[in-house]
């Protein structure tokens, strides 16, 4: 450790190994970047801080060739460069974990890995046997429990997620970027990435961390710097900020980070799950909801809660099991039937899952609700408008324009339409999976209030969470969820997020 | 709204059809004439109708190449029907038109929704198989005009307003269209489908019923389409539109219809069809082969891909060029 600390104040002598200078990127009507500069040095970690569309992932997508920049430097080692493609900025050692990963399904996951730059045998062909091996070396190393030759369609999110960062250090890079790493992660990968993050400085690279989590940022960043609205704002030692200053420049004005105050008022019963089993993924689930009651789901990445709602919303088939809404066994055979009786799922996998990205954001919102926007068939567009516009307000929703296609927001935007889209369903019961993925400090607030107060009128939420804070802020109980079986029901006293983790890794005290 | 009516591309095209126009038209002034411009748009429409249906397809990420093969079969029904029954008013054989249409149409859907067998290889499929049915149930005889009765085939060709029943159609079918695919619930899933059919199944529509609903469409227009195409030109056989298939997926594909699914327009299909039309048409008058004509419509083919696929590639990079050529 002190060996550490040594590398790091020798280190903040050296020039930044790369930096950007006035940089400005427009797309068609929207300047998303406007004469920012980004400083990264060697052996230290940089978070990069913004609200959703402040422009970090295209910062991202600038230093990795997959932007070009309109104007402005990008400088490595001193020496101006372009990043004419993707592979220009690769060689070049710059690599990232990007914010929406992109993937092959059909492909196994060492292929993925090394896709591009496989290891090759004395003819000149791929060899198989060292991929492999390099990949479940590799995977080790960020303590992922992933097989090399598993399929990467049979991962999950989460696992998917490991890859992709498996990918981006299989290049050798002096630079390694991560834009929101932790969004989908539970604590123990979480902690397991801190560690690969630690090991990466003190080989000297320079890291760039994209973030909307301050504890993280507090514990893992020696630097920052602040975008607001496509501007820069500041940069510094993060020694020289606390957490409200840092969100006071990211917002512009002081946020209220506190969860908000409920008087659960419950209802009657409304959901009954008895005995739900699956052949592989989970078995003996059984739970109840009341009305207005917020119910959460913890556990470790893979612990099969995800897979326990795509059932109850009709996506897999539970082998055995019923489910009931007021007293009446449901039929789910279909999401349309769950729809049907009032049970909307907001799915983790906002690319694929969730947004439509090739429609306009109207298109998206109101897609599961056109019965209720049009008359005798046809569709009313102002009131498919209206229905838009009151729930992305209330989401605090940043887009150009309403018609804008989903493609051109950024991920937390993307977020908050998919969110949008089954709050505006109506439901009786919401199931909410990570439902503050990637949403910055400001909107989560919003969507959290929201969440609020659509309890108090009597909706009945299930929300499927990795963050500990909003667990522990929001629900009113927690089910424990351990390799596919509930192991636990907290809730009062009981609620803390020693007994949280503790439970969910089926461990003494860590 | 208007914005994005006339998206770029569809003016692009609109501006194409134009200069063709202008270019012909420098030396035979005769050609743009509104007589000539209707008989044009009179002959372009079977492709019209049938580009409009398969867009729907190609929207949910399918293709229908039996098309054509179903208008040659529909066709041949009803005029084997009118031979056997020749009072039968106009009214019933448009409706049987359709309904076969619709109900071969079903076929491919089914087996794509229940089968899960790709669009092409059913389609290829069905295609061949209907081109046989024709065979065996004509026994490989044309039915002439003389075979059929005086309503029958001078229906699309009755003038209203100036302009040729069949040419009405195709105005009908497209007005349709827009207002489907802009104001109904399932014109909006076909396009939801399309573009992601994962969030599509989560947002609770049925993918392969979808589909169906499309390949349906797409049959009943090609059946309707059938009775239009042997009343018009007074004759069924084995072989009438063999390969019309290829010239409606182009006519998709110039009208900008992403093969890859989830975008397109009715106004850049009608285009497209337009452009082809006009092509077809004008080509003769300036006396170039017709085999020009095919050269001609392939090269419009891969211009509008090329144009497509670099439109959508990145809209970032595009603007980029012109900030790299002011600096
Ligand atoms: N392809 C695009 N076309 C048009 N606008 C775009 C495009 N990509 C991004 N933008 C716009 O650029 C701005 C910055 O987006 P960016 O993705 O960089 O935000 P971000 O800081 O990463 O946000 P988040 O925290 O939500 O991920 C946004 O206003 C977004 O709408
Ligand atoms: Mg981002």
């Amino acid at each position: 450790m002190s060996q550490l600390k040594t590398a790091h104040s020798s280190s903040e002598d050296f020039p930044p190994v790369l930096a950007l200078q006035n940089i400005c990127k427009n797309f068609t009507g929207v300047r998303a970047l406007n004469n920012v500069s980004l400083n990264l040095y060697p052996g230290q970690v940089t978070a990069l801080v913004g609200e959703n569309g402040a422009g970090k992932s295209t910062v991202v997508k600038i230093l990795t060739g997959i932007h070009q920049p309109s104007s402005g430097e990008i400088l490595l080692a001193g020496e101006q460069v372009q990043f004419a493609t993707a592979h220009h900025a690769a060689s070049a050692g710059v690599t990232a974990i990007h914010q929406e990963t992109v993937l092959f399904d059909d492909l196994n996951v060492a292929e993925n890995i090394y896709i591009g730059h496989a290891p090759r045998s004395r003819f000149g062909l791929i060899d198989t046997q060292a991929m492999r091996q390099q990949a479940k070396a590799l995977l080790d190393d960020i303590g992922a429990d992933i097989s090399p030759t598993a399929m990467l369609r049979d991962l999950g999110i989460a696992n998917k997620h490991m890859v992709a960062i498996a990918r981006a250090l299989s290049i050798d890079a002096r630079v390694v970027i991560m834009d929101e790493p932790t969004a989908a992660l539970s604590h123990k990968e979480i902690n397991e990435l801190y560690v690969l993050v630690e090991k990466l400085k003190s080989q000297g690279k320079a890291i760039l961390f994209i973030s909307h989590k301050f504890d993280e940022i507090f514990s893992i960043a020696d630097r920052f710097t602040v975008f607001r609205d496509g501007g820069f704002i500041g940069e510094g030692k993060i020694k020289g900020v606390n957490e409200s200053e840092l969100v006071k420049m990211m917002v512009g004005r002081p946020v209220d980070q506190i969860f908000p105050t409920r008087q659960p008022d419950l209802g009657n019963e409304i959901l009954q799950v008895s005995k739900y089993c699956h052949p592989t993924e989970f078995d003996d689930i059984s739970f109840t909801l009341r009305r207005g009651e917020i119910l959460g789901f913890y556990g470790l990445v893979g612990a099969g809660r995800s897979e326990v709602m795509q059932s109850l919303f009709g996506i897999k088939r539970p082998c055995s099991g019923t489910a009931s809404v007021d007293g009446k066994r449901l039929e789910i055979r279909s999401p349309a039937d769950a729809i049907a009786h009032g049970i909307v799922y907001v799915p983790e996998d906002r690319g694929k899952q969730g947004a439509i990205t090739t429609l306009p954001i109207f298109q998206n919102v109101s897609l599961p609700s056109l019965q209720q926007t049009s008359r005798r068939g046809f569709i009313r567009l102002a009131q498919e408008f209206a229905l838009t516009r009151k729930y992305t307000e209330r989401l605090d929703l940043r887009a150009a324009a309403l018609d804008q296609n989903v493609a051109e927001l950024s991920g937390g935007n993307q977020q908050k339409v998919v969110i949008a889209k089954w709050l505006a369903t109506q439901p009786k019961v919401i199931v909410l999976d990570e439902p503050t993925k990637g949403i910055d400090v400001g909107s989560k607030a919003a969507v959290h209030e929201f969440m609020a107060e659509l309890a108090s009128q009597g909706l009945a939420v299930i929300m499927v969470s990795s963050e500990i804070p909003e667990m522990l802020g929001m629900s009113d109980r927690v089910i424990v969820m351990r390799e596919g079986r509930m192991v636990t029901e907290l809730r009062g006293d009981s609620l803390t997020p020693e007994t949280l983790v503790r439970h969910a890794a089926g461990i003494g005290e860590e | 709204m208007l914005k994005t009516i006339l998206a770029a591309r569809e003016t692009l095209l609109l501006v194409a059809v134009l200069l063709l126009l202008l270019l012909v038209s420098s030396r035979f002034p005769a050609f743009i004439e509104i007589d000539n411009l209707v008989k044009v748009l009179t002959d372009t429409s079977p492709l019209i109708i049938l580009a409009l249906g398969q867009m729907l397809v190609i929207v949910t990420r399918c293709i229908d190449l039996s098309v054509a093969a179903n208008l040659a079969l529909t066709g041949m029904v009803v005029a084997m029907l009118n031979t056997a029954a020749p009072e039968l008013p106009i009214v019933f054989t448009l409706l049987i038109a359709v309904s076969l249409g619709a109900v071969l149409g079903a076929i491919n859907g089914l087996l794509v929704w229940r089968l899960a067998i790709p669009s092409i290889v059913v389609t290829l499929g069905t295609m061949t198989i209907f081109r046989g049915t024709i065979f065996l149930i004509s026994d490989g005889q044309w039915i002439n005009a003389h075979e059929m009765s005086e309503h029958f085939s001078q229906f699309p060709r009755g003038s209203v307003a100036g302009m040729p029943v069949l040419a009405w159609i195709a105005v009908l079918v497209t007005i349709t269209a827009w207002i489907f695919i802009a104001r109904t619930p399932t014109g909006r899933a076909f396009f939801a489908v399309g573009s992601n059919p994962h969030a599509s199944v989560y947002t609770g529509i049925d993918v392969g019923r979808t589909q169906c609903i499309a390949f349906i469409i797409s049959g009943a227009l090609a059946g309707l389409t059938g009775y239009l195409w042997v009343a018009r030109y007074a004759v069924a056989y084995v072989d009438i539109a063999s390969g019309f298939e290829l010239e409606v997926v182009a006519a998709c594909v110039i009208g900008g219809i992403a093969i890859a699914g989830g975008q397109g327009s009715v106004v850049g299909v009608l285009l497209g069809a337009i452009f082809l039309g006009v092509v077809k048409n004008a080509l003769p008058v300036v006396n170039i082969s017709p085999f020009w004509q095919l050269a001609i419509s392939g090269a419009a083919i891969l211009i509008a891909v090329a144009f497509n696929s670099r439109s959508s590639q990145s809209r970032g990079r595009l603007i980029l060029k012109e900030a790299e050529q002011s600096t």
